[in-house]
């Protein structure tokens, strides 16, 4: 077996790991800046207390996000040499700008958020969580803006050595790709922190009258938080989105959506099993002409099939594409049918009392992250059979002298390691969640 | 502009050194020193609010690297593989065992994050000695072994050992980077003890300051004994000190520092060592990046030339472009960080960083 195989699991298997955490980060620093705004403006204590219980929340999640980002940026190094040789001169740029500008500024906030409130008094203190939650997203914008260059590598020349050099500084950060991308990202991190928060609210709710003030305020919160946000996701932001696919990736917008022959009026399916040996869709549920339409706006649109592109380009996993696509847009369309109704209940006065309600946001609660990590497996496994789209194939990156016995015991090392702060990071959420926001006498 | 890059990536590595060394070397104290739950807390809330912070200077320093020198960098990560990735593993203990100490109130839960925190800390000061050793010796690019080449030239596979000798297929380890592994820890085990003195107010105090009056005296002899060994493990180490006899000025002056480093230890002000303890790792870095000039990975076979600056930077666009923002980011990083140590100016009480 290639050892190419196990770089990409380990890249996968670490990466999936460590953006559930930044998702809940960049999510939960908007909320919080929205309380510390509303303390300020309201000047109501609740509110304070409110953030600083959830920033309390935040670190743990924050440090495991941190502990868990270092490997990611030094696994281009580690096992995608190749790569890392040929474009750094181009993806270093995001990558180094976000540590020079969002996480020098992120860790020193949130130091001074955390430790220093008394200290700096209420302007300086809203100040610190305004600084986090900027820190915090602009990070997400110069790792997006690094993604959506090797989705769609702009800004560049090719030497003759087969080296990436950066050509125009304002083409890679203006990259068609990157706006749409970050602010689909962005408000899917949104959607996690809405959905923990409502979700801890519903939890307080249903576990008697001891946190019941802080269930309603929270969940009133997350409610409408989410359903803004979930509604983003899909307009404009997921549509924008997939027609950038369509008009950059061909093959993987055909991939996606389980699309094998070329045809107008093309049905968008719901569900189905790629067959990639007959080439055909088993068991589909579908309503015909709904993509030529989304995609064209207009249902003679053709879409071109997988049948009609070369197989060497093709997504080298249609089907788990095909799933991770489907669960991303599926789940998205049961949020927000859970949260209109949450709201429109929250709008005649009665959400608080209906329990099949605060049940099934709980329950749905952590299901936001799967989305994301769909969201972005979408994202990734789309832009396969390459590393920069088009150019330089997945299997000429990863590290020539790097075997895949050392990758495999390095990747089992992070197995054990990140159970273990699986583990940890569950019962200490889960602690601080029962012990509830605490008033600070002053 | 090459050359400003080089003096940019080792900045960062410097100030990462200074500032993340305090916290390491503070949990090292912490681990041999601090006996009770007072001083531990004390100890611990001296870096509670930096270390997060100063551990960006190497993930940006590694940034910058990758931007500036992506030949170096592919080819240093790729090859110290495995190092590598156990550094980060400790990396990810040390932040751990930092931050969720206090999150259980359970005696064996404690006394674990505290055993993960002084060993982590003391690991990774060894990599980094280790890890600056086998930059200043070199490693075997191209990975040839009986005049065969087993890669390109920009590649190479460490192992963690081979004959722990420095010379031809080394491996990580041999007796010149432990050496140097074992002068980090000394060095930033007195450096952290110096941040506690400089920052906190207990009884640790004092048995660090005697402990230091009469134990870093190792620091000059370590470094005497490591620049000897240079000299043997790689004779071109000291051709830009022979070409411009001047240069000497930084090890002269990193050499004084240490010296006065027990003094300050005895009966200087509080402040004192920390400064002495700084300088000494900021003069010598420079002293290592002079004699290293223009390499930046040499190379143990006479087949495969080092690494150079010219031989691996990015275009001279990138950089341009690249110098910019980062001028305009080290402004903004100047500000916090003098901002976030003025509100944390002075002595750590118990209760400051309690939340």
């Amino acid at each position: 077996m290639s050892h190419v195989i196990w770089d990409r699991l380990q890249f996968a298997f670490t990466v999936s790991f460590h953006y559930l955490f930044p998702q809940l980060t960049m999510g939960l620093a908007l909320l919080i800046l929205i309380l510390k705004s509303l303390a300020y403006w309201k000047d109501d204590e609740k509110y304070n207390t409110a953030a600083r219980f959830w920033a309390k929340i935040f670190a743990v999640n924050f440090v495991i996000g941190v502990v868990t980002g270092i490997p990611m940026e030094f696994q281009f190094g580690t096992n995608w040499a190749r790569f890392s040789n040929l474009t750094g001169g181009i993806i270093g740029q995001p990558l180094a700008m976000e540590g020079m500008f969002s996480f020098f500024l992120e860790s020193s906030f949130l130091g001074l958020f955390l430790f220093a409130e008394k200290k700096l008094g209420p302007k300086l203190h809203w100040l610190s969580s305004f600084l986090v939650w900027l820190g915090s997203w602009l990070s997400g914008f110069f790792i997006v803006s690094t993604n959506a260059w090797m989705q769609h590598p702009v800004g560049y020349k090719l030497l003759n050595n087969g080296k990436f050099v950066l050509k125009s500084f304002w083409a890679l950060i203006f990259n068609p790709w990157v706006l749409w991308q970050y602010l689909h990202t962005m408000i899917g991190a949104v959607v996690t922190a809405s959905f923990v928060m409502a979700g801890v609210g519903a939890f307080y709710l249903l576990s008697g009258n001891k946190h019941k003030e802080w269930g309603q305020l929270f969940m009133r919160f997350g409610v409408i938080a989410g359903v803004i946000a979930s509604i983003l996701m899909v307009f404009p932001t997921g549509d924008q989105q997939a027609q950038n696919v369509d008009k950059y990736q061909p093959p993987t917008i055909a991939a996606m959506e389980g699309i094998f022959k070329t045809q107008a009026n093309a049905p968008i399916f719901f569900i189905g099993q790629p067959d990639m040996q007959k080439k055909k869709l088993d068991n589909p549920l579908y309503i015909p002409g709904v993509l030529s339409f989304l995609t064209y706006h207009r249902f003679s649109g053709t879409i071109k099939g997988m049948n009609d592109f070369k197989q060497e380009n093709l997504p080298d996993n249609v089907p788990l594409l095909y799933y991770t696509y489907h669960i991303m847009v599926g789940l998205g369309t049961i949020f927000i049918t859970i949260l209109l109704i949450a709201v429109f209940l929250l709008w005649r006065g009665t959400l608080f009392k209906h329990k099949w309600m605060l049940w099934l946001i709980i329950l749905a609660a952590p299901f936001p992250f799967l989305a994301n990590t769909a969201g972005w497996m979408t994202a990734e496994l789309g832009r396969q059979p390459w590393l920069v789209y088009g150019l330089l194939r997945t299997s000429a990156g990863a590290s020539p002298n790097v075997t895949g016995g050392n990758t495999l015991f390095t990747l089992i090392g992070f197995v054990g390691m990140y159970f273990l702060l699986g583990v940890l990071y569950l019962v200490l959420e889960g602690s601080l969640i029962r012990k509830g926001p605490q008033i600070q006498n002053t | 502009m090459a050359t400003l890059w080089l003096v940019l990536v080792s900045f960062m590595v410097t100030m990462y050194v200074i500032f993340d060394g305090f916290d390491l070397g503070a949990g090292m104290v912490y681990w041999l020193f601090a006996k009770d739950e007072h001083q531990r807390q004390l100890v611990k809330n001296s870096i509670g609010p930096f270390w997060d912070g100063n551990e960006v200077w190497l993930i940006a320093g590694g940034g910058v690297l990758f931007l500036s020198f992506p030949r170096v960098y592919s080819s240093s990560f790729s090859g110290f593989y495995l190092p590598f990735i156990i550094l980060l593993w400790l990396l990810i203990l040390r932040g751990i065992s930092i931050e969720l100490r206090n999150h259980v109130e359970n005696v064996i839960w404690k006394s674990l994050m505290d055993f993960w925190f002084g060993m982590s800390a003391f690991l990774i000061a060894l990599f980094l000695g280790a890890a600056l050793g086998n930059i200043v010796r070199g490693v075997n690019l191209g990975g040839v072994v009986n005049g065969t080449a087993q890669y390109s030239s920009t590649y190479f596979f460490a192992t963690l050992w081979t004959d722990f000798g420095p010379y031809g297929n080394v491996g990580v380890l041999d007796w010149f980077t432990v050496t140097m592994g074992v002068t980090a820890v000394v060095v930033i085990f007195f450096h952290g003890a110096a941040w506690i003195i400089k920052k906190t107010d207990s009884p640790l105090n004092n048995r660090l300051r005697s402990f230091g009056a009469k134990w870093s005296w190792a620091i000059p002899v370590l470094v005497l004994i490591t620049g000897c060994m240079m000299y043997f493990v790689r004779a071109g180490f000291y051709k830009n000190y022979f070409e411009y006899i001047y240069l000497y000025i930084f090890p002269a002056l990193g050499l004084f520092a240490s010296v006065l480093i027990p003094r300050a230890f005895k009966n200087g002000e509080d402040g004192h060592p920390f400064l002495y303890t700084t300088v000494f790792i900021f003069t010598m870095l420079i002293s290592t990046l002079i004699g290293m000039y223009p390499d930046l990975l040499p190379s143990t076979n006479n087949m495969n030339p080092a690494l150079t600056i010219h031989n691996s930077a990015t275009s001279h666009y990138g950089m341009v472009v690249g110098l910019v923002w980062w001028c305009i980011a080290m402004v903004l990083v100047i500000i916090y960080f003098t901002f976030i140590h003025r509100i944390f100016a002075g002595k750590m009480s118990e209760e400051t960083v309690e939340y």
